[in-house]
């Protein structure tokens, strides 16, 4: 598994790049992936953020975007603005996440 | 400043600037079973960053006319693939046209895709909608039925024809289903 430095440190990571260790995210971590690919985070990301860690750590699968909307009320419309272009992708990548696996 | 190199941080790409792709999805069937899968992958396309254009025609038109929209039936009759959820034994072909075999059918995979979590076809259009999706209506589909405007749903962009339709998708990459 390879491991490579964000900010100030070591993670592990999946050959695209996605955190693979869920106890290795903080939220210093999280502006840190978060500023790698663009994003500056907003009080309305972190709501989305916390809702997929949370989400994760109860199923155990990265919610899609359609899950989040339905569980944190973030509209996917909304989503697309925050994270945009991918925001499925996106939104686990800086949540410290594998990317989602759901179809819809 | 360190003596020993740092490799750069392993990020996904996510292909930003990549911002060319256009699909272009011809809907053309109005059975539920074959109206999921032009929405399924518009869908996943535009959770790509995909400019993703949806054109309805023929039967197609249900899935976007208000009166339609909400009653899209599979029916197993000439589904030699047509088998109950999690058996293997097909359904004898000679049983299918029997009254009720339509609407129990539909039922079951109403069944099999709500819990899957995947929406039904209006509520799934207002997603792809959401998402930055495109739908648009063919000229003489609608004018075969009648159909105006008012009779679709309102983000439906146009009514438009079918050269309007390859004009718009000039360089998409194109599925017919």
């Amino acid at each position: 598994m390879p491991v490579t430095t964000i900010g100030d440190r070591e993670v592990h990571v999946d050959a695209e790049g996605f955190l693979t260790v869920y106890e290795e995210w903080d939220e210093d971590l999280a502006r840190a992936l978060a500023a790698q690919i663009g994003i500056d985070l907003t009080d309305d990301h972190w709501r989305a953020i916390r809702y997929l860690r949370e989400d994760y750590r109860e199923r155990g699968q990265t919610p899609t975007p359609r899950r989040v909307q339905a569980g944190s009320g973030i509209s996917i419309k909304e989503q697309f603005v925050l994270f945009p272009k991918k925001p499925g992708k996106k939104m686990a990548y800086v949540a410290g996440l594998p990317k989602p696996v759901g179809c819809v | 400043m360190t003596d020993t190199e740092t490799a750069p941080a392993l990020v996904p790409d996510f292909a930003d600037a990549e911002t060319d792709r256009v699909l272009a999805i011809i809907c053309s069937k109005g059975s539920l079973d074959m109206a999921y899968p032009g929405l399924v992958l518009a869908n996943a396309a535009l959770g790509e960053g995909v400019q993703t254009h949806l054109f309805f025609t023929f039967w197609g038109l249900d899935m976007i006319t208000k009166a339609r929209m909400h009653h899209l039936q599979f029916s197993p009759v000439g589904n030699t693939a047509m088998h109950l959820p999690g058996h293997d034994g097909h359904i004898p072909q000679a049983l299918t046209p029997l009254p009720g075999m339509t609407a129990a059918a539909t039922r079951m995979m109403k069944r099999s895709i709500a819990e899957l979590g995947v929406p039904e076809i209006p509520e799934f259009l207002d997603q792809i909608v959401a998402a930055g999706g495109h739908l648009w209506a063919c000229r003489m589909s609608a004018d075969m039925n009648g159909l105006t405007q008012a009779d679709l749903r309102e983000d439906v962009e146009d009514i438009i024809s079918a050269s309007d339709f390859i004009d718009k998708t000039a360089g998409a990459q194109l599925l017919f289903i």
